[in-house]
């Protein structure tokens, strides 16, 4: 029996039913947080010593680097859960969390670069992270241009989570080789100010704007794996009751 | 002749084709397309003598550039000549064959890519010093230079079968192949420059070529099981 709960997820209705309550909670919290954390983050937190008010920007740009990541192996692993248990649900997440994660990652390497203009100097730096975050960003436009070179969904999702987990084998060893790149070549004038420690003061607005992060993510993806799910699945009678449902519900509101 | 006849031919006396007889079969069928052994090189030798039209003739210009430009450059021809590893055999349904047959996949795409490299990858490899004379690369260079290319164009063949395997079945492969595979090109190029810039620079490149290797070993060991898999795929289309 304790497997039930697993075996259910690999329901498509069973997913968008349960999730469809979820959505405003997560909405919330994610607003919620996000307010909060941008406004203490950005109003309250104490200056930074040496960079002044330009580090602020750190609210944004340290938790959409780490969703931007995070999103890859969520991604790569429903993928091999899809591959492995032929779930057809899993293959929607995964497809839902390539456009969400390539778009953190063009958010990341922005606002990196709009950061690095009064700290560096310039916008561009080939520094090992930002190079790190860019090979990233082409491993999920490969994953997305797979998808939409096929014609047939499930050849799409198969090939999609091969190539996401291959894209997982090599990330450990694409960075590591980044970072002795970077350690072989690195220009003298440009000094990387990442302190070790950070103060509390500008540590919680920052825990508070990653959660926040995670929850925006959480929803997104739900939202996004819903809406695939109803396209893959509209022939289902599921489907035409919940449009119907919905329907109705819209002619009544008005 | 497509693989699968000229295999049925080559093991009919085994009851069953070798691996060695596979090799054979791949070898023979890649020697006779010579068209497909040379525009690689060309393509090579060609946009590396593009290089100083573009940037100027210096001698220490073309110096600095020469390592990065010339791995650069056998990186795009390894990937260019990739698209058509699987084509024919797809497009014949021999693959298909290879796949219901007893004999696993994993090394029927083992012995396409070392085919591959053995076409492509070695003869690259081979003509880089002489295009390393043309830009002025350092003396000190030259031997990285080779073994690098052997050892790095042997992996780029190992990776670039998984994107042409799951690229088999489209139609037009070429720029989609090219962008699902360069990205996992990265640590090779990034070795094999390093290793020839230390050797430029009176570094050890020992280390660099050991990386090099290991990543042959991993790409060797992994890559023919992802691409098998990937063909599986490309062939429920």
């Amino acid at each position: 029996m304790a497997w039930q709960w697993f075996h259910r997820l690999g329901s498509p209705r069973w997913f968008y039913q349960k999730t469809g309550a979820w959505l405003p909670w997560l909405a919330l919290a994610s607003v919620i947080l996000l307010t909060v954390g941008s406004v203490w983050g950005l109003g309250f937190a104490p200056q930074d010593a040496k960079q002044g008010n330009s580090y602020r920007i750190i609210y944004i740009h340290v938790p959409a680097s780490f969703l931007a990541l995070a999103g890859y192996y969520i991604m790569a692993i429903s993928g091999a859960i899809g591959l492995i248990w032929k779930m057809k649900l899993s293959f929607a997440v995964m497809r839902a969390a390539a456009p969400i994660g390539a778009v953190l990652t063009v958010i990341a390497l922005f606002t990196g670069a709009v950061w690095g203009k009064p700290t560096w100097g310039t916008y561009w730096v080939w520094d090992a992270r930002i190079t790190s975050m860019l090979i990233l960003l082409f491993l999920y436009i490969g994953v997305i241009a797979l998808a939409r070179a096929f014609s047939r969904e499930q050849v799409a999702d198969k090939a999609c989570a091969l190539l996401a987990l291959v894209g997982t084998v090599n990330i450990p060893i694409i960075y590591k080789s980044v970072d002795w790149w970077f350690t072989l070549h690195q220009p003298a004038t440009i000094k990387l100010t990442q302190s070790s420690s950070i103060d509390p003061s500008m540590f919680y607005p920052l825990l508070t704007m990653i959660i926040g992060f995670y929850c925006m993510y959480a929803w997104s993806l739900i939202a996004h794996t819903r809406t695939l799910v109803l396209q893959r699945e509209w022939r289902t009678q599921w489907v035409q009751q919940e449009l119907s449902g919905m329907e109705t519900q819209g002619k009544g509101g008005k | 002749m497509s693989s699968a006849e000229s295999l049925s031919m080559a093991g009919r006396n085994h009851g069953g084709p070798s691996l060695a007889a596979l090799l054979r079969v791949e070898l023979l069928l890649a020697l006779r397309k010579r068209a497909d052994i040379a525009n690689p090189l060309l393509f090579f030798v060609t946009v590396l003598a593009l290089l100083p039209l573009g940037v100027g003739p210096e001698p220490d210009l073309l110096a600095r550039l020469a390592p990065g430009m010339i791995w650069v450059m056998a990186l795009l021809a390894t990937l260019l000549s990739q698209e058509s590893l699987f084509r024919s055999d797809f497009e014949d349904g021999s693959l298909e064959q290879q796949a219901l047959s007893s004999q696993p996949l994993y090394f029927a795409v083992l012995i396409k890519a070392a085919v591959h490299w053995l076409v492509t990858g070695l003869p690259l490899a081979l003509l880089s010093p002489m295009l390393g004379l043309m830009l002025n690369l350092p003396a000190a260079g030259y031997f990285c230079l080779l073994v690098s290319l052997l050892l790095g164009t042997a992996s780029m063949s190992l990776i670039g079968a998984v994107g042409a395997a799951l690229t088999v079945a489209l139609r037009r492969p070429g720029l989609l192949l090219a962008l699902i595979v360069m990205p996992l090109y990265v640590p090779v190029l990034i070795f094999g420059t390093g290793a020839v810039q230390a050797a430029i620079d009176g570094y050890v490149f020992g280390p660099q070529l050991a990386i090099l290797a290991a990543l042959l070993a991993a790409a060797a060991a992994l890559a023919p099981l992802a691409a098998a898999g990937a063909i599986r795929i490309s062939l429920d289309n």
